[in-house]
């Protein structure tokens, strides 16, 4: 059945040259997949006619590289992380995309200027932004008197209480050197040398003996609620989840923020190529992007997006405190590098593995 | 008599008839249980033995990098790099450009020297603009090129086979002239983390072991249906989900759980120094315990079960103290039990991750935590190299144990 589907899309393809009937879309799942949804595959079939089929699975880059690798690919754009893109991209799974075919935002700024700075690679195009901040409970901590910079979360002497570190040398080296008062420019030149690397280790044994190390992502929320941690290092979505739906009374230090993204990308062989490159170039335009935030903590990647989102979906709260791209939180942000951490990701963690256990 | 071989009725000598009839019956014994090996084989050794392989061999670069692997096989060791070297080096990498290989080449070399994998995917990305002289145009492109420690590294990984991921297991690298030396005394973990490991599943067991023995012992002394009910609460933990048990642990040990608020409300300790009995070695402990704790109870239960109290009550007739009675009569018959209880907690612990994980905190990871990482971050030959050293290193105590206990003596039920 599923054969049949692709080769009457095929025939119609070739019928209208334009436009496939439809494409098929892999996503991730969840409010996730419902976000992009919303904001993506609805407005594309309004636009153009073309039903968007939205399929989901654990990780979109699994399957993939198994389609491409099995020469059967039924999947026309796929929702991967960056570090998935570019390893897929190395490997030749998935096609390169021109940056500059993509439309300007509505401010009339080209394509390439408006996504932040660094999102762009060749296969893939941005359509989130996630981020590991610093959290706290606002109740630990008297009026007027909260943290607010990443150098805060160092001071255990101003800011009283345990920490909560991620078990992990990756985000948790650059908010060191940041706190230590790096510019978020030179971090990854900083941590590029020993001294560096000295430096955020030192940084982080000044909070060692407070410090309860965390692995997995729902643990932060969690630590805050018992009491355990004052301030803890955490992934912004869940941070908000338990603020907003869970009624906690966490707030987010934008400052120092790591932030990472999440795009589009086409599979070498995509059944509606021509097609899929129009949805992605549709999905990554500032409205879009704008929309799909309103339903998901996650930023929009296109600095032209940032003033186009509105309320929460459904409530008349605004979103934009809650991204970690609104300007106001872009302050003192960096964006985690690639390059540095396909390179240095095991040499640093057993690095730090080892710092963990010295006493 | 005659000297005459036996023989059967048709005529045929005994023994051979015999023979026949056994190689039979053996041959259907083992088409028995042929189904099972078979399963065996697929479902366990080869995966193992694919895994092992993994952790000596890695063909990314070799296979990526056919140029590099001739010049280093009719150059020895230690030879500097010529143009010709620089030439084959461009060579490759405009072939890995064409074939999209960089990323895996890059990944390969990245695990001898580490800082390596960008240098080989943006310099493929650029390589068809590369010229003669090729030397200068690799180093223009990146001087990283011209370090001989790059060279090493490619020539180490220019062989499928290697020993590299043993060395990143043992917390060993190359060094320019191509030997080995430890890496600075910061970046050691593994060999450390090994000990760590095997000494605190040590502890674990022997705990498991002083608890286990007195509720086996009830266990196998109380009437049926009371030993019934306590039989069910010995394995109801054990039904209940891993994780469900770990978090359990977790809201009852942490800073502001329930054990250190009865401490703290009852006065025994000040709110300010609350104990720290979770995230760290104490917590691993305390949780590893309690999840092992039936692995003991069970073999010991069965063993106690089957000792019959007369010999305690003759050796008590005869004038033995109690101690002398446990010490000489009744502990010498439940060794088979201890031994397998032992040995069941012990494996278990040393494999263990998912507690340690979430409740060990700085110095409460086990060596499984590192596999798992390397497992999560695709780096499956440094995984299989550590797995290996843990499969090392259980079937050397296992040996061990052979010699000391007798594995004969092993008795799980």
């Amino acid at each position: 059945m599923k054969k049949m589907l692709v080769l009457t899309t095929a025939l119609g393809g070739l019928a209208v040259p334009a436009m496939a009937q439809e494409i098929t879309v892999m996503g991730w799942g969840g409010a996730y997949s419902a976000s992009q949804v919303e904001a993506y595959h609805k407005p594309f079939a309004e636009k153009t006619g073309t039903k968007v089929v939205s399929v989901d699975a654990d990780n979109p880059a699994t399957p993939i590289k198994a389609q491409v690798s099995a020469g059967n690919v039924t999947v026309d754009v796929a929702s991967v992380e960056i570090a998935d893109a570019v390893r897929l991209c190395d490997e030749g799974m998935i096609i390169p995309i021109d940056a500059a075919s993509l439309p300007a935002g509505v401010d009339g700024v080209a394509a390439v200027d408006d996504f932040i700075e660094g999102t762009l690679t060749e296969c893939m195009i941005p359509t989130d932004i996630f981020s590991t901040i610093v959290a706290f409970d606002a109740s630990k901590f008297p009026e007027g008197a909260a943290p607010a910079t990443i150098a805060d979360f160092f001071d255990t002497a101003k800011f009283p209480g345990k920490r909560g570190l991620k078990k992990g040398a990756k985000a948790t080296l650059e908010m060191a050197l940041m706190a230590d008062g790096v510019p978020a420019a030179d971090v990854y030149a900083t941590l590029e040398t020993p001294e560096g690397l000295d430096r955020a280790f030192a940084k982080l044994d000044s909070i060692k003996k407070d410090a309860v190390f965390w692995e997995a992502g729902a643990q932060p929320p969690q630590l805050l609620a018992d009491g355990e941690v004052s301030m803890t290092m955490g992934w912004n979505g869940r941070i908000y989840n338990a603020a907003v739906q869970d009624n906690k009374p966490f707030k987010i230090i934008w400052d120092g923020q790591v932030f990472e993204w999440e795009g589009y990308v086409i599979p070498k062989g995509a059944p509606n190529e021509a097609t899929a490159l129009e949805f992605v170039k549709f999905a990554t335009s500032s409205e879009p992007l704008a929309k799909a935030a309103e339903h998901i903590s996650y930023g929009p990647p296109r600095k032209s997006s940032a003033p186009l989102v509105g309320n929460v979906f459904g409530t008349d709260v605004p979103m934009s405190p809650n991204l970690p791209t609104s300007p106001e939180n872009m302050t003192n942000a960096l964006a985690s590098s690639l390059d540095f951490w396909v390179d240095r990701d095991s040499e640093l963690n057993e690095r730090f593995n080892a710092w963990l256990s010295a006493n | 008599m005659s000297d005459a071989p036996l023989t059967t009725s048709d005529g045929r000598p005994l023994k051979a008839a015999l023979a026949q009839a056994q190689a039979r019956a053996r041959r259907r014994a083992f088409l028995l249980v042929a189904p099972l090996l078979l399963f065996v084989v697929i479902t366990f050794i080869l995966p193992i033995g694919q895994m092992l392989q993994r952790s000596i061999y890695h063909d990314g670069f070799s296979s990526a990098a056919p140029a590099l692997q001739a010049w280093f096989e009719a150059n020895p060791p230690g030879t500097a790099p010529d143009e010709a070297a620089y030439a084959a080096l461009a060579a490759d990498l405009q072939l890995m450009k064409a074939n999209r290989t960089a990323g895996e080449a890059g990944t390969r070399v990245n695990y001898t020297l580490p800082g390596t994998r960008s240098l080989f995917t943006s310099s493929a990305r650029g390589a068809d603009k590369l010229e003669p002289p090729f030397r200068e145009a690799l180093l223009a492109e990146n001087a990283k090129w011209g370090d001989p420690l790059v060279w090493e590294a490619m020539r180490s990984a220019a062989s499928p086979w290697t020993s590299d991921f043993y060395l990143v297991a043992t917390d060993m690298q190359r060094t320019a002239d191509g030997g080995v030396e430890r890496v600075p005394e910061k970046e050691r973990i593994y060999l450390k983390l090994f000990g760590t490991t095997f000494m605190l599943s040590a502890v674990i067991t022997g705990v498991c072991l002083l608890l286990a023995f007195p509720i086996a012992h009830l266990l196998a002394t109380l009437p049926a249906s009371r030993a019934n009910l306590l039989m069910i609460l010995v394995l109801l933990p054990f039904w209940t989900s891993l994780l469900v048990r770990t978090s359990s642990w977790i809201v009852l040990l942490q800073g502001q759980g329930v054990v250190n608020n009865v401490l703290v409300s009852a006065r025994l300790v000040d709110d300010g120094a609350r104990w720290q009995m979770i995230y760290n070695m104490t917590g691993t402990i305390i949780v590893m315990t309690h999840i092992l704790l039936p692995f003991m109870v069970l073999p010991l239960y069965s063993v106690m079960r089957t000792i019959k109290p007369a010999y305690a009550r003759a050796a008590r007739s005869l004038g033995a103290t109690s101690w002398t009675t446990f010490r000489r009569i009744y502990l010498p018959q439940t060794l088979p039990g201890i031994a397998a209880g032992a040995l069941l907690v012990f494996i278990l612990a040393v494999g263990y991750y998912i507690t340690p994980a979430l409740v060990g905190g700085a110095d409460g990871q086990l060596f499984s935590n590192l596999i798992q990482f390397h497992m999560s971050k695709s780096n499956w030959s440094v995984a299989a190299a550590l797995a290996g050293m843990l499969l090392a290193g259980v079937l050397v105590l296992y040996w061990l144990y052979d010699r000391l206990v007798g594995i004969d003596k092993l008795k799980l039920g």
